[in-house]
């Protein structure tokens, strides 16, 4: 780069002035105490009657942007519906598109150091920067989704989506004249297979011919490649498609092809009227309210693994398309019903693998540990999971 | 057999914005300036283009302000690049680096937003061919037109003279100018056309591709335009053929996922990228041969000495 | 109207104000784009210049973030001097994690527990290789096959990320982690020391200053840095003086490829203790704005490096506090850089009124 050359000599003293002049700022900085945060609400006056008790504060850390209309944007809304419930009795905040790992941990921790009581992470990767945190503010609670590793202080929620999943293979079986569905695929992790798995047993649960092509686009949100991948699988002759993947890609590809899709993670019905069979719904606001509630009355208890679905109102399949016969709607009703109802499980009994190996026996019920490890495809789902075993 | 028609079809398409990325990065190149910036025009057009489109209803707005949006910030490029003869690709990386955070600030507001329905396009009559209809003759117009645009760069290179005279300006800006060409307007000129050639690929991937607005939307095709105008040495019919190469190499990796084939899915993702650095490589490695046909002065600020 | 006149010799002057110019410019557009934005002017500045300051435990953020900045852009620094085009030093960033990692794993599989300055060595060593390898194919592919640096680099990088996938999800998943994408962690003798206690800072800090050091040494003291120096500004004097281009390539792209990996190494074996799918964030593109702003001298680049890590960790607190979207932060950066090259031609040229150009 010869325009940004000079003699060395010349050029250190000046770096060197550059550099003293960083130092300074630096040690400048070092020593400011901190500006309080917002401009301060209230001096309170000497004669002010009984003081209203602080707003709680919590906040949320989020992986994706809110606008997503996916993940992230189902998150916020359950932030807004705590919002909406506890009023000025709690002040929330957000933080978006935290990348997973090293800058976690950070972001968690200004956060806890900003006074805020409890704070959640909505994204697996955020797990251990969140358990560094907590040993240091244990008066903090914090809450994770999608995790395992808990503390005193620290607790995992999550949802089960895979209810959704099972109802909607229920219709996709029903609609599908190719007795072929697709799946879009993120990344080959435990959710996401039984989400797949539960989507290729609903769909059998009607019409035991049905076959389930994957394709695994290896990240969470990327509309164009989201829609190669749905054109991909409608090439290969699916005619429904699920996806775990957080844009509306997906659906619009089935609509320009005249195929069926579903909605994830939020209600796509306005986005593709005719291809839209339902959408896959999760409610985080009830959980949010029960976490926040418990704070406030002192009953939060850490080191414990709540999931919720359908029986608790955070799973649920809406806005079936019209189009969609009796017969099939009915039978997708009955399921979802028998699920709420804790009599329906999408994972009972006989469970049969890929490649022919029996899972769970005929009657058998799944517990906790079995969903836990699903690593593998269930018969009828074509491929081999990437990098699996 | 079927599957095969609509695999050329979504090729055409995926190579679209593709080819017509690369072509306005050829014209700025042909004129000796190495605009690193392709990546932050595209998203800055493509937001706007979106928003246009969201508001009008209109493809050929959108396409407008596309080019609009990416000739401006082109234009900003040519300042500091030809009059104030900073470092091309300092310059270009850091266009790109703004395009993206301007673009996602901007986009805020659109994020999540549906465009109306458009009709299905369709070429009348030869549409209805068995196989070769869906292959070749339902695509929007605008993949139609980026063909007709690369043959019509061809013939301006080579068959007109103002096609020359940018030519001649990209071998030798010295000589051009001691024969009273103005040189640094020509130059400005090409990485103007360039950058609103860039605002359509943007466009057309927000308003026609995706069809949507999001942070980011062109995950590194900018990157790969680049490449295209190094192995298509330089040639605009070589190009297309080269984003077409490339789109379909990007759609062949789902397909044989779809198709069940055993290579997990993180090797098949790595395939477009690998197959850029060969065919990079078997196209650069003669060197004579890129010597020739590289636009000597590429690169290189032009001081003109009064 | 202003002209610009060239000067005679570049202005010693300008090279030192115009970083500082830049950066005064881009906080005064930054200023009105929050006061455009509804938010107050000096509260934006503050959280984006101040705030990442604020206090020991924030400072040692900034300066934990700067780190694999500085590394990186010290190796790049050599590389563009070289005129190479190294734009891929994320890839390389992310194969010397994958290989320092790779290393710690092999270590705390096999329950191997070595002092813990041997198994650092090992560690970081093998980042460096990793880094240098992955920096070997691009040259390579330039020395034999005459393939451009910017655009292979470039290129590996996308091929680099899915390396990493591939590892995580695959072979080198934890067998306890319930199936989920990430290693197991690292054995505590695989650990960066720390180098202020309850802080995340360690000592891959003062290996960076160690680095930059060195760095200058090579650049100025050194034959062979002269020699890559003179091969980037006149290649043809160079071979004249019979420097070899060729073997100026691979010291250029084996320094910043191993320069990269020791970054990717550090950030593995320091702040994340184990590889996850997510240890690239663009590290290496930051890292080629801190070259260009701390104009390609090791000390600059020390001190671009701590600007630009407050910059991105102000960007962070700008959304928890004030509200304002990420983007934001790239858009200062982007702007920074840009105001900077234009300022940057104050160097070289001086603004006059106009002239009346007589004919003849």
């Amino acid at each position: 780069m010869p325009e940004l050359m000079n003699p060395h000599r010349r050029q250190l003293s000046l770096a060197g002035l550059s550099a003293l002049a960083a130092t300074t700022l630096l040690l400048v900085g070092c020593g400011k105490k901190e500006v309080p945060a917002a401009p301060a609400a209230a001096t309170a006056p000497a004669s002010a009657p009984a003081a209203k008790p602080e707003p709680l504060k919590a906040a949320w850390v989020y992986v994706g942007p809110v606008g997503d209309a996916g993940w992230t944007y189902a998150h916020d809304q359950g932030r807004k519906a705590v919002e909406a419930e506890f009023g000025d009795k709690i002040k929330t905040t957000f933080v978006e598109k935290v990348p997973e790992g090293a800058d976690a941990e950070r972001v968690i921790r200004d956060l806890a150091a900003q006074g805020n009581k409890i704070i959640f992470a909505t994204s697996f990767g955020f797990m251990e920067p969140m358990l560094k945190v907590a040993a240091e503010f244990p008066d903090v609670k914090f809450e994770h989704a999608t995790g395992y590793k808990t503390a005193p202080n620290m607790r995992v929620y999550d949802a089960r989506f895979y209810h959704d999943a099972y109802v909607s293979g229920i219709l996709a079986g029903g609609m599908t004249k190719t007795n072929t569905i697709g799946f879009v695929g993120s990344f080959p992790i435990p959710e996401v297979l039984r989400n797949i798995n539960a989507f290729t047993l609903g769909a059998q649960s009607v019409n035991p011919k049905v076959k389930t092509k994957v394709v695994w686009i290896n990240t969470w949100f990327d509309p164009p490649k989201e829609g190669d991948a749905a054109q991909s699988l409608i090439n290969g002759g699916a005619d429904v498609l699920l996806q775990n993947t957080d844009s509306t890609a997906v659906l619009q590809a089935a609509e320009k092809n005249g195929k069926f899709a579903f909605g994830w993670d939020s209600d796509m019905s306005a986005i593709a009227p005719k291809a839209h069979l339902a959408s896959n719904m999760v409610y985080w606001g009830p959980y949010y309210k029960k976490a926040v509630k418990e704070v406030m009355d002192g009953t939060w208890k850490g080191d414990t693994r709540t999931i919720w679905g359908k029986p608790e109102g955070a799973n649920d399949v809406i806005k079936i398309n019209e189009a969609v016969p009796e017969a099939i709607r009915k039978k997708a009703e009955e399921a979802a019903a028998a699920i709420k109802a804790g009599t329906r499980d999408p994972f009972d009994g006989p469970i049969v693998d890929s490649t022919g190996k029996e899972r769970l026996a005929k009657d058998a019920k799944p517990d906790q540990a079995f969903k836990d490890k699903v690593d593998f495809y269930v018969k009828g789902v074509e491929g081999k999971i990437p990098a699996g075993k | 057999m079927n599957e095969f028609a609509l695999l050329i079809a979504a090729t055409l398409l995926a190579g679209t914005p593709l080819a017509l990325a690369g072509l306005g990065l050829l014209i700025n190149e042909r004129a000796g300036v190495l605009n690193l910036g392709a990546e932050g025009m595209m998203l800055v057009a493509a937001v706007a283009g979106f928003a246009v489109a969201l508001s009008t209803g209109s493809d050929l707005l959108a396409f407008a302000a596309g080019a609009a949006a990416g000739a401006l910030l082109a234009a900003v490029f040519g300042l500091l690049v030809i009059w104030l003869n900073t470092n091309q690709y300092a310059t270009g990386l850091a266009l790109s680096l703004f395009g993206y955070g301007f673009s996602a600030f901007v986009g805020v507001g659109v994020v999540g937003k549906k465009l109306a329905d458009r009709t299905a396009f369709e070429v009348p009559g030869l549409a209805q061919l068995p196989w070769l209809g869906d292959a070749l003759f339902k695509q929007h117009p605008m993949v139609y037109a980026t063909m007709a645009i690369a043959v019509g760069m061809a013939a301006f290179f080579y068959k007109s003279r103002t096609g020359l005279v940018l030519r001649a300006v990209g071998e030798s800006p010295e000589s051009a100018h001691a024969l009273g060409y103005p040189v640094r307007r020509v130059r400005f000129l090409a990485v103007l056309a360039g950058g609103a050639l860039c605002g359509v690929a943007g466009a057309f991937l927000s308003v026609v591709y995706a069809p949507l607005w999001v942070e980011g939307l062109t995950a590194g095709r900018g990157w790969i335009a680049l490449a295209l105008t190094t192995f298509a040495t330089w040639r605009p019919i070589r190009l297309l053929l080269g984003a077409y190469l490339f789109g379909g190499v990007t759609m062949l990796q789902f397909q044989l996922q779809g198709m069940g084939v055993e290579v997990p899915s993180q090797w098949l993702a790595m395939l477009p990228y690998i197959a850029t650095i060969v065919v990079l490589a078997l196209i650069s490695r003669n060197a004579a041969f890129i010597r020739i046909n590289m636009p000597a002065s590429l690169g290189k600020p032009f001081h003109p000495s009064h | 109207m202003l002209r610009l006149e060239a000067r005679p010799a570049p202005s010693q002057r300008m090279a030192l104000l115009s970083p500082l110019i830049a950066i005064a410019v881009t906080a005064l557009l930054a200023a009105v784009l929050f006061a455009a934005l509804g938010k107050d002017p000096v509260r934006g500045l503050a959280v984006f210049f101040f705030e990442p300051l604020n206090g020991l435990r924030a400072t040692s953020e900034v300066l934990l973030k700067a780190t694999p900045l500085i590394v990186i852009a010290l190796g790049l620094a050599v590389c563009y001097r070289a005129n190479v085009w190294n734009i891929g030093a994320e890839g390389q960033y992310l194969l010397g994690a994958v290989a320092g990692g790779g290393m710690a794993l092999w270590l705390t599989a096999n329950g191997i527990v070595l002092p813990k300055v041997l198994s650092l060595t090992l560690v970081l060593l093998c980042g460096v290789l990793g880094g240098m390898f992955w920096a070997s194919i691009v040259a390579l592919l330039r020395d034999r096959f005459n393939a451009s640096e910017i655009l292979v680099s470039l290129m590996l990088v996308y091929v680099a990320q899915q390396v990493v996938n591939y590892l995580v999800f695959g072979p080198w998943k934890d067998p306890g982690g319930f199936n989920f994408p990430q290693t197991r962690t690292f054995d505590a003798s695989t650990w960066l020391p720390p180098l202020i206690e309850r802080t995340r800072l360690h000592i891959g800090f003062l290996l960076a200053l160690l680095a930059a050091g060195l760095t200058w040494l090579f650049m100025f003291r050194s034959y062979r840095g002269f020699a890559l120096q003179v091969g980037g500004l006149a290649p043809a004097a160079a071979r004249y003086a019979g420097f070899s281009s060729r073997g100026a390539l691979w010291l250029a792209l084996g320094v910043s490829g191993g320069m990269a990996g020791l970054a990717g190494a550090m950030e593995a074996a320091g702040p994340l203790r184990q590889l996850t799918p997510h240890i690239s964030t663009g590290l290496g593109f930051t890292a080629i704005i801190v070259v260009f702003v701390g104009r390609l001298h090791p000390l600059g680049i020390v001190a671009a490096g701590v600007l630009l890590s407050m910059m991105l960790i102000g960007g962070e607190l700008a959304q928890s506090r004030l509200g304002l979207p990420n983007a934001l932060s790239s858009v200062f950066q982007g702007l920074l850089l840009v105001v900077l090259l234009a300022s940057d031609t104050l160097i070289h040229y001086r603004v006059r009124g106009a002239r009346k150009v007589v004919a003849g």
